[in-house]
């Protein structure tokens, strides 16, 4: 058996390591296109957990690696001229280039054969060949693996600085040009990773498009001069580059395996990109041991077990690339809530998580919230919005009434409800006259009555055209509706694509002034009811050619001006064959950019499940309501008869 | 079969096996209804050595009278939707209401072409298909009544999570690890709340077995998956091989919330079926 590797990074080195501890009948070839000191970057950081994969793996390299480790448990978030602290978080990192020089060095000891400044232009001739090449790999060519490249999050580039920094450091700096950022942590006694990042925009208004690397450096040196404390910033090719997300339909083609950033790249700013693949390359030596060297086999091994939790890491990337792709506007937020917002911005750490890394912080957090010393968590604490006071931030009951029979989504539907704290006032529209929902969804009555909307168009198959609606009776039947409203807070329903928000949206409205209906209805109810009011909307129609976030945010805007207190904050379903995107939370994010952007308290749903999670959001200012699902709690379950002892019978 | 309060177990009868006769496919309906199981589910493709779906039902509702019967799941579009209403009543009616009909829009362009159908829109066609099959939209004119079908929608496609929270009862997953089953499980519940259902989707999951002859399962799986290049061996990979696995797999989409797990076989013997009772027993 003979393996070669192409590419001399963490990856390939660690992997020869480990085939030759496996089988040291076994030849085992590194081909790397550099010079053995040419590295890129400055520090890498790791986890405790891969520091744990790494010491079962190869305890002697792990002992030379910690021997040089930088360790720290904090993250110093520096803000609005405060820095916040939180601890409880274990990173360790390394410089790059000691990294490599220690695996070079046990692959040496261990027989592996080591060749530098090699391009490889053909396949190698090898029993198995690995793709370690990194994210540019050209071994790629060689296979059909299904590879996607598409750029995500801000503008960025690398430095290296002698000022040794004492935690995980985000910065950030307002200039007139938008807001900065750096992140930067330890990787030795004497340096510092230090990267800065900034959306596209702000980058070319700031001219940095047209600098070159000396001049780009001297500008990220005074802008971070505070943080840098007066200390230089080093380059290393150090250019303004777009992070290339990068994922394989599969990481295997024939006797051809790839691993490390070659098979799945990670936004930096969740600083995962070495240990991903040093722990590809335990995975598929560990898979190839128990399969005895059967590649495909083993392949499909390294791929099943690999594969989730690599997404699960791309996932939690991505959302974070797009978190610092809109801080600014997250610059009104309170400092604390802020620096929240930021550590739980990839959904990996939560209010509860935190609560145990980090007691003190989230204490602080709390009675920040709370308004006193001792404050439960975020989602316990009370909301007002116009003289209306919550006890809690999950209080709301949703309730929904028809305003005219036309209007009722099915003959079931309550004419009046009472009791609710809130009550939505909903026309159906074009989703009017179905079956009830216990059957389906915009499923006809056969003896229905005429529907309503902007459009001719039917909403679902089978269903009737809509005539056109009569505005005045509407705006009427609204305001009516609103006059004996009894209710905490009244909501309009402007989402789902019924009545009101078919006008939104291009799918089902040609006027150009979309938003002259929806707004006449809310004037005239904001007139009419003096109480909270708010107003359900589809933010996205989750189609090309409906309205965008963007668009949605717009919206949003417009009905806050016009007198909305709340936006509840929905998506979708405008028209029948939208593309929606379900999941845990589907809403969150889309509640985060709209009370974010659009300056509104919102109002948010969307299968949230724990009070973990409506903490969480409330706490990070994703939204300042939210509407739960707890589902029954599933801790009981019969007992079978076979538990039951018949004495009786036992005796007999 | 009932392992605990929550799942139910069905099997898969071997109807896209090569080699099944009919006498054995009856045979293992036969012993289904009689043994542990709550349902026998069938899947479907045109261009293979299969049988078709709701055929095969129809004969095993002839061989049986206690178990659901359930399509894991068919391709909807391939048929026109008042033939699919027409097939799918008809084994309702002559099971006497035992009918799960689950249906998803399909993988292989090689069936759209053999059946002479467009593979494009079919996404759309199956939405007409569920709200035809499932509202009541021609007055009961095509009958037998199909009354009380309980409809699942499969695929793992944003769309197919709304055409089964719009117009079904359940989900039907398409196979893998519990991690997986879970995670669609969650998408699946997700969609049902924000289409306004009441209560929750029945969730149904599958698996395959090969407790005999590990590697001639392995082998059918590779051949019937081929058209997923190397996605095959992934599932290949899955194949449940002893009665350890079976076990697990079992506790691990219990825990995962799944209602009814179907089990189906990869080997078209009676011994399997008899290999997969003493491992659940």
């Amino acid at each position: 058996m003979n393996v070669e590797i192409v590419g001399g990074g963490p990856a390939g080195l660690y992997l020869a390591i480990l085939l030759r501890k496996l089988d040291r009948g076994v030849d085992v070839r590194v081909l790397e296109r550099n010079a053995p000191d040419a590295t890129f970057g400055f520090g890498v950081v790791f986890s405790e957990e891969t520091l744990g994969a790494l010491r079962d793996a190869d305890p002697e390299s792990h002992l030379e690696i910690t021997d040089t480790f930088a360790r720290w448990d904090r993250i110093d978030i520096r803000f609005q001229e405060r820095e916040l602290s939180s601890r409880g978080h274990s990173f360790s990192a390394i410089a790059r280039k000691r990294l490599l020089e220690i695996l070079q060095e046990r692959c040496r000891e261990l027989g592996v054969t080591l060749e530098y400044g090699v391009e490889v232009e053909e396949l190698p001739d090898a029993d198995l060949v690995v793709g370690a090449d990194g994210a540019n790999s050209l071994l790629r060519r060689f296979g059909d693996f299904g590879t996607k490249v598409r750029p995500e999050g801000s503008k960025y580039v690398w430095f290296g600085t002698d000022h040794v920094f004492d935690a995980f450091t985000f910065a950030f700096r307002e200039t007139e040009h938008g807001l900065f950022n750096a992140h930067a942590y330890p990787y030795d006694e004497r340096m510092s990773t230090f990267i800065v990042e900034c959306p596209e925009p702000v980058w070319r208004a700031a001219g940095l498009d047209e600098l070159d690397e000396q001049e780009s450096l001297a500008f990220c040196e005074q802008l971070f001069a505070n943080e840098l404390r007066g200390r230089e910033l080093y380059s290393n090719r150090s250019l303004w580059l777009d992070f290339p997300k990068i994922t394989n339909a599969t990481w295997h083609s024939g006797n051809l395996v790839i691993l490390g950033d070659a098979a799945h790249t990670a936004h930096f700013s969740i600083g995962s990109g070495t240990k991903l693949a040093m722990e590809d390359s335990i995975s598929l030596a560990a898979a190839l041991a128990r399969r005895r060297w059967d590649l495909t086999a083993a392949f499909v091994d390294y791929e099943l077990e690999r594969e989730p939790y690599v997404q699960r890491t791309q996932d939690a990337a991505s959302e974070s690339a797009a978190h610092f792709g809109r801080i600014a506007s997250y610059s009104q937020l309170e400092p604390i809530q802020f620096a929240f917002n930021l550590i739980t911005r990839a959904g990996r750490i939560t209010h509860s998580t935190l609560s145990v890394r980090d007691p003190q912080f989230t204490r602080a957090l709390d009675s920040w919230f709370g308004g006193r010393a001792v404050s439960p968590p975020p989602a316990f604490s009370p909301f007002e919005v116009r003289g209306v006071r919550f006890e809690s931030r999950f209080e709301l009951v949703e309730g929904s009434v028809a305003v005219s029979p036309e209007g009722r989504l099915s003959p079931e539907d309550e004419p009046w409800p009472d009791g609710k704290l809130l009550l939505r006032l909903t026309h159906a529209g074009r989703r009017a006259a179905t079956q009830p929902r216990s059957r389906g969804a915009d499923l006809p009555l056969a003896d229905g009555w005429p529907v309503v909307a902007p459009t001719k168009r039917p909403y679902a198959p089978f269903g009737a055209v809509p005539g056109e609606p009569e505005e005045d009776a509407v705006v009427d039947a609204f305001v009516a509706a609103a006059h004996g409203a009894r209710a905490d807070v009244l909501e309009l329903d402007m989402a789902h694509g019924y009545l009101l928000g078919s006008y939104l949206s291009p799918l089902t409205n040609d006027e150009d002034d979309r938003l002259r209906f929806p707004l006449r209805v809310l004037e005239a109810v904001r007139a009419a009811w003096e109480g909270p009011l708010a107003v359900r909307v589809s933010v996205t129609d989750w189609h090309p050619r409906g309205n965008q976030v963007e668009d949605g945010i717009a919206i949003a805007s417009a009905l806050r001006e016009a007198g909305a207190d709340l936006i509840h904050v929905e998506a979708g379903q405008t028209i029948h064959d939208d593309r929606p995107q379900y999941r845990r939370g589907f809403l969150t994010a889309l509640s985060d950019r709209v009370r974010n952007e659009a300056r509104v308290p919102t109002l948010v749903g969307g299968y949230l499940t724990t009070l973990d999670e409506a903490n969480t959001i409330v706490g990070a200012g994703r939204a300042d309501l939210v509407l739960l699902d707890l589902p029954e709690p599933q801790i009981e379950r019969p007992l079978g008869l076979s538990n039951t002892v018949l004495l009786g019978e036992v005796r007999a | 079969m009932k392992l605990s309060a929550e799942v139910n177990i069905g099997i898969g009868l071997p109807t896209t096996v090569p080699g099944a006769t009919g006498h054995v496919v009856l045979e293992w309906a036969r012993r289904a209804d009689a043994g542990p199981f709550s349902s026998v589910a069938v899947l479907e493709r045109v261009v293979y050595d299969s049988y078709d779906p709701f055929t095969a039902l129809a004969a095993a509702a002839a061989a049986t009278s206690r178990v659901r019967l359930a399509t894991m799941i068919a391709i909807g579009p391939l048929r026109s939707t008042a033939l699919l209403a027409k097939q799918a009543a008809s084994v309702h009616a002559l099971s006497g209401g035992r009918l799960t009909l689950g249906l998803a829009v399909g993988a292989r362009t090689e069936d759209f072409d053999a059946a002479g159908v467009e593979h494009k829109g079919r996404g759309k066609r199956l939405g007409e298909q569920l709200a035809y099959i499932r509202g009541d939209v021609d007055g009961d004119s095509v009958g037998p009544s199909r009354d009380g079908i309980e409809i699942l929608v499969g695929g793992l496609s944003g769309q197919a999570y709304s055409r089964m929270a719009r117009y079904a009862d359940g989900y039907a997953h398409n196979g893998g690890p519990p991690r997986a089953f879970a995670n669609a499980a969650g998408r699946a519940l997700a969609a049902w709340g924000d289409l306004g259902r009441p209560g929750k989707p029945k969730l149904w999951g599958q698996g395959y077995f090969a407790l005999g002859e590990p590697d001639r399962g392995s082998d059918y799986l590779l051949d019937y998956y081929a058209f997923t290049g190397p996605f095959a061996e992934k599932i290949a990979a899955g194949n449940l091989t002893s009665a350890r696995a079976v076990k697990d797999f079992v506790r691990g989409y219990e825990e995962a919330g799944c209602d009814e797990l179907v089990l189906f076989p990869t080997v078209p013997d009676l011994d399997e079926f008899e290999r997969l009772e003493e491992a659940l027993a």
